[in-house]
């Protein structure tokens, strides 16, 4: 059975608009409009978009924050606006910019209360919940206030907090935004080390395309409230052409393209200051950037290098206007 | 180990327990206690902030009564009475459920959402979550006003009245606990509501702790009949006291206060899930 299942689900909101000096007329915005999908358990599903496109707005009609205006939600089998209760202690919840956290005690007074609002004997949380202050690395700054925790350490004792009562499915909405790279690959591990061992489900909102490569394996794609793709990532690169871009910069300067040899199926993209920079694309499920480096390197040499993920709202941009097409 | 003060709290415990409800509240409470204790100098400054803003309402009381020598109809023991009565119910009130007062301030941070994905009712939440309990100093300032009250004011006991004056505090708090739940609830509709809200709640305390014969009529009904603020104190001192009340309130309403309570509480609450349901048909 699947653990969410979404039929033809929509949402409008009414909102107003100026008309006239004083006048207001209601104006009908379809956030989300007749979506379908269904998620098994133990899957990991990212959830991209566009801002505006009605990521949240699912997530809220999936936790029971919000009513659907049509269509059916069934989330771990509940009908989550009703059964909000009941749902709550079945999932985990994540909000990247909001704290469940108590705020002005240690990070490590949080846990008790939340285990108890779950309903757990101490016999059983604090094993979870030191088993997961030990893979997520909690331990020194357990008795630090939350406000003064850094982004990464407070989203860390999140997610913990999230995943205290054991939930069949974790929520993450934007869970890395703002991190810095070990922490957010700290993250990464550990919520794939918690799918793989629990088998929990994984649904996450990002804007980070690395998120979705080292954590998914299904992409759901939602553009202008519609779904415009539902598949695996590599089908999602295939279908809106993802490239990868490798910035090079040579410690000697080449004027010309040509002097500088490329594999089959690299393309050079520019040179700036004066021959130093150099930018070559190439797509990422033929190449390697070692053979692309390289390659560079049996002509020129490399000082430094950096290398551009394809971006996400461009994927989707180019995905709804293939679709549209 | 750093994070063996936390793991201890729950020594003693049997750790197989079942957690109940009593066990999760007192949880919720000792959090709230320190959460409050982290800011030590702001808290202590509150307290007295709080003691000295009874002090201040009781200085304008008491100079209204030392001008005009009775005041609607009450000598100044008697005019403290009702003053002790209204500022207990009211701290006791506010100290519960004035959270919700910025209601709105919770909506727009999106605080709310978080509340509602927890299995716990998002009031109860909101009743044991941070800032009132600075409050106390208010609830200090007012025992000691309602004990003065009751030692100077001349009052003939018996069992009835000894009652009523056991229950007057309680009913009181009942009833500023609603009203605040209702302000909280109103700022789902109108999200820059705390102003207005706050009219019935400060302005219903306001009301609540002078003598009611001093109102204008229609607004002595007003008071008692619709928002019930004169059944907090004025009404129930009347009784206590054995005095006559004014045209718009009459001695007997001193018994109303519980059954206005109850009343006002169930309304009130209907109100509220009224308006969690609008947040979730409508959304942020």
């Amino acid at each position: 059975m699947p653990i969410i299942e979404v039929e033809e689900l929509s949402r409008e909101f009414q909102v107003m608009e100026p008309a006239g000096r004083f006048r207001r007329r209601k104006k009908t915005v379809h956030a989300v409009r007749g979506i379908d999908f269904s998620v098994e358990p133990g899957e990991a599903v990212g959830y991209i978009g566009a801002n505006g496109a009605g990521k949240s707005t699912t997530i809220k009609m999936l936790t029971g924050v919000l009513v659907p205006s049509s269509g059916r939600v069934s989330v771990c089998g509940f009908n989550p606006v009703p059964q909000r209760k009941a749902l709550a202690r079945k999932i985990g919840v994540v909000f990247g910019q909001r704290s469940q956290l108590w705020w002005d005690l240690p990070l490590q007074d949080s846990y008790p209360i939340l285990g108890a609002m779950h309903r757990m004997p101490e016999a059983d949380w604090k094993p979870r919940f030191q088993e997961l202050a030990e893979q997520m690395d909690l331990g020194e700054f357990l008795t630090t206030p939350v406000r003064q925790l850094s982004l990464g350490q407070r989203m860390r004792g999140e997610v913990a907090a999230a995943l205290l009562h054991r939930p069949d499915l974790i929520i993450l909405d934007e869970p890395t935004i703002g991190l810095d790279m070990i922490s957010k690959e700290k993250l990464r591990q550990f919520l794939d080390a918690e799918r793989r061992e629990n088998g929990t489900t994984l649904l996450l909102t990002t804007h980070d395309m690395s998120d979705i490569q080292r954590l998914c394996q299904r992409v759901l794609v939602v553009d202008d409230g519609a779904i415009a793709y539902d598949g695996p990532l590599t089908g999602l690169a295939d279908v809106a052409g993802a490239v990868r871009t490798m910035v090079v910069d040579l410690t000697a300067p080449v004027h010309s393209a040509d002097l500088l040899s490329l594999p089959d199926g690299a393309v050079h993209q520019g040179i700036e200051a004066e021959g130093i920079r150099h930018s070559v694309s190439f797509d990422p499920s033929k190449l390697s950037a070692a053979t692309v480096l390289a390659a560079i390197s049996s002509t020129a040499e490399v000082a430094d290098l950096s290398l551009h993920e394809p971006d996400i709202e461009h994927l989707v941009r180019e995905l709804y206007g293939s679709a549209r097409r | 180990m750093a994070n063996s003060r936390a793991i201890r709290s729950g020594a003693g415990r049997d750790p197989h327990a079942p957690v109940t409800n009593l066990v999760l509240l007192k949880l919720l409470i000792s959090a709230r206690l320190r959460s409050q204790l982290a800011y030590r100098g702001s808290f202590l400054s509150d307290v007295a902030g709080q003691i000295l803003l009874g002090l201040t309402e009781f200085v304008e009381l008491y100079a209204i009564v030392h001008n005009v020598s009775s005041f609607g109809g009450m000598t100044f023991a008697q005019t403290l009475l009702v003053f002790g009565l209204a500022s207990v119910a009211f701290a006791l009130g506010d100290l519960l459920l004035g959270e919700t007062d910025s209601m709105s301030e919770t909506i727009r941070s999106g605080k709310l959402e978080v509340l509602l994905v927890r299995p716990l009712p998002v009031l109860l939440q909101l009743a044991t979550s941070d800032f009132q309990l600075r409050r106390v100093g208010r609830l200090i300032f007012a025992l000691a006003a309602l004990a003065a009250a009751l030692l100077f004011a001349d009052i003939t006991w018996d069992p009835a009245k000894l009652l009523l004056a056991l229950i007057t505090p309680l009913a009181g708090a009942a009833i500023f606990c609603a009203l605040f739940l209702g302000a909280g609830a109103m700022q789902f509709w109108i999200l820059d509501g705390r102003q207005f809200a706050n009219a019935f709640t400060y302005g219903g305390r306001y009301v609540a702790s002078m003598p009611g014969a001093a109102l204008f009529f229609p607004i002595q009904v007003f008071f008692t009949f619709v928002i019930p603020a004169t059944l907090v104190a004025y009404a129930p001192s009347l009784v206590i006291l054995g005095l006559d009340g004014p045209a718009g309130i009459p001695a007997w309403t001193g018994w109303l206060g519980l059954p206005a309570a109850v009343v006002l509480s169930g309304l009130m609450l209907l109100l509220w899930r009224a308006a969690i349901k609008k947040y979730t048909g409508a959304g942020g």
